[in-house]
């Protein structure tokens, strides 16, 4: 094992330690079962948004919905609160310290930490998705559905385009953690770096929907969140997948940037 | 590269805005020594510490461990150094144990092997499965010990290892620093606590306000200040007789079967010649602890914040 696997498998071994970490994948368990049972109980639906009019033909078509819902702030808050916290926890506590006085460099355990982060973003979104699928098939059973060019789409190859789009929603989700991290690195508070990240997003999200923005709303993060919904057309409309995959990288790698230079150089004093 | 100074730092400065916190420290430590780095709270020790650890970048000035900085050559400075400053700090939620095998993992070799052996050696091996959360001070100060020996350190930077430990904590910490210092490991260790260095080093640096105002062996320190010295003698009256007479004994008085008096070594040295040729039983010649407080005092302007002192032993 590389010495970045290494201390990449002790970030995780730390995050299953934290109580945070149940908080954001927990909620993020909760919300789409919460949403079959509130559905179950009540007749009306989700109808004026993608996807939303055929929610009852399929479980597949669970986590898809709640993408739609979770875009505007709860992933984002998810997110941040591991992200925003990795750095800063450990100046917090002290133990920046301890762990930087032994063989290894500021780049290999900035390299974990930031693993260990995408990794945790990527749980999040794709726990959701499997409970959202066992859920709703439980509540409606696991059928073909209706794509959103209104063509049916078979169960089995459905599971798949499901998975894919949560795979392609995760990548400006990546963004938001690559943005936390920064904050988490250059204030060193915890509480600062959470609220700043989820601040950035919905600024982000508040962007692309003023008049006027238009030109520029292709370009923007969270307009990358439905990105995904390319996948669920017939045929395919890679436009949107392909232009998230560049620009999430953009967001990714610009912030990460950043931050490694900064952790790199930084003092590392007591509180 | 055997033959390169464990520590060597020249003309360190780290300024915070207007503040000087070192303000152009020379430091040298040679293979062996158990080096006191003695000064009140607030003079700069830990800065500089943190700055030999490559913690913090110097604001100029460079600073050498085995021949190598840390602001170049990383990580890899720190070969055969561990330490602390400023307090070790672990992860809270993680057990002890858990603790030592996550810096293990951070080691080059990984160290796990060594675990036991260290955990042993500090009596934490029956609380190792406890979360370092509900540890005491002076479990957690002894935990730093354990996971800086995990390396198998030839060089050990130990920020105020026994500030805060009880009377019995610290007589451990000090018997701990003392056996491995006979082992052959070369100890830095600051201190604002002159008797703790007193008993434990062999050289020392004096830091006042950033700014190193004293630094050679502890003896030379000792035998060029004129130090207090206690006297006591089965025959009081004859030996204040023999002290009056003797060159370089200053400040005599006398306090029951006790005298009191100031010279340098070499005076006291002849005075212990001259009590004997005129057969003045000696029971106790010791040097006065307080008027070496007061050396060191004076040295660093007076500004020792040294309340936990504990009653210098007799010796």
């Amino acid at each position: 094992m590389t010495a970045v696997a290494r201390i990449y498998r002790w970030e995780l071994a730390k995050l299953l330690a934290q109580k945070r970490t149940y908080l954001g994948i927990g909620a993020a368990m909760l919300v789409p079962v919460i949403f079959v049972v509130v559905l179950q109980i009540q007749s009306g639906g989700p109808n004026d948004v993608p996807l939303g009019r055929y929610i009852r033909d399929s479980g597949i078509v669970t986590p898809l919905v709640v993408l739609l819902f979770m875009s505007i702030w709860g992933f984002p808050l998810i997110t941040a609160l591991v992200a925003g916290d990795i750095v800063a926890s450990e100046t917090h506590n002290g133990t920046l310290k301890t762990i930087l006085t032994r063989s290894r460099d500021r780049g290999e355990v900035f390299a974990g930490k930031t693993l260990a982060a995408f990794t945790y973003t990527l749980a999040v979104v794709v726990g959701m998705g499997v409970v959202g699928v066992v859920a709703g098939s439980i509540a409606w059973g696991f059928h073909s559905f209706t794509s959103l060019s209104g063509t049916p789409v078979g169960a089995g190859r459905g599971l798949g385009l499901m998975f894919a789009s949560l795979g392609v929603y995760a990548l400006p989700l990546a963004g938001i953690a690559a943005f936390g991290l920064l904050l988490s690195t250059i204030t060193q508070n915890s509480a600062a770096s959470v609220v700043g990240t989820l601040m950035f997003a919905l600024l982000m999200q508040l962007i692309g929907v003023l008049p006027g923005t238009e030109s520029i709303r292709p370009y923007l993060l969270g307009t990358q969140f439905d990105a995904w919904h390319g996948f669920l057309r017939t045929p395919a409309d890679w436009a949107p997948v392909v232009r998230a995959f560049w620009l999430s990288a953009i967001y990714i790698v610009v912030p990460l940037l950043a931050a490694y230079v900064v952790f790199l150089r930084r003092d590392v004093a007591g509180e | 590269m055997t033959d390169v100074p464990p520590v060597v730092a020249r003309g360190l400065v780290k300024r915070y805005g207007e503040l000087v916190a070192v303000d152009g420290v020379d430091l040298t430590v040679e293979r062996g020594d158990v080096f006191g780095y003695l000064g009140p709270n607030g003079a700069g020790k830990t800065t500089s510490l943190r700055m030999l650890l490559g913690l913090i970048r110097p604001t100029s000035g460079r600073a050498e461990l085995f021949g190598r900085d840390p602001m170049l050559a990383g990580a890899k400075a720190l070969d055969g150094v561990a330490g602390f400053v400023e307090g070790p700090r672990f992860y809270p939620y993680l057990s002890g144990r858990r603790n030592l095998e996550l810096l293990a993992d951070y080691d080059e070799p990984r160290s796990r092997a060594r675990i036991d052996e260290v955990l042993e050696l500090v009596e934490l091996r029956d609380r190792a499965k406890d979360r370092v959360g509900g540890y005491s001070h002076g479990m957690r100060q002894r935990l730093g010990i354990a996971a800086a020996l995990l390396r198998k350190p030839r060089l050990l930077l130990l920020d105020e290892p026994a500030t805060g430990l009880d009377p019995a904590g610290m007589r451990d910490m000090r018997d701990l620093i003392r056996r491995l210092a006979r082992e052959g490991l070369t100890i830095l260790l600051s201190s604002h606590l002159l008797h703790e260095v007193e008993e434990l080093c062999n050289r020392v640096a004096i830091i006042r306000k950033g700014t190193i105002v004293y630094q050679g062996a502890l003896g030379d320190l000792l035998a060029t200040a004129s130090t207090g010295y206690r006297l006591r003698t089965r025959d009081p009256q004859r030996a204040l007789a023999v002290c009056l007479a003797q060159r370089g004994i200053d400040d005599v008085s006398a306090d029951g079967d006790e005298l009191r008096f100031s010279a340098d070594e070499d005076a006291v040295a002849e005075l212990s010649i001259a009590l004997g040729e005129a057969q003045v039983p000696i029971l106790q010649l010791v040097t006065d602890a307080a008027s070496l407080e007061d050396l060191f005092l004076g040295m660093t302007g007076g500004e020792s914040s040294d309340h936990d002192r504990v009653p210098a032993a007799v010796r």
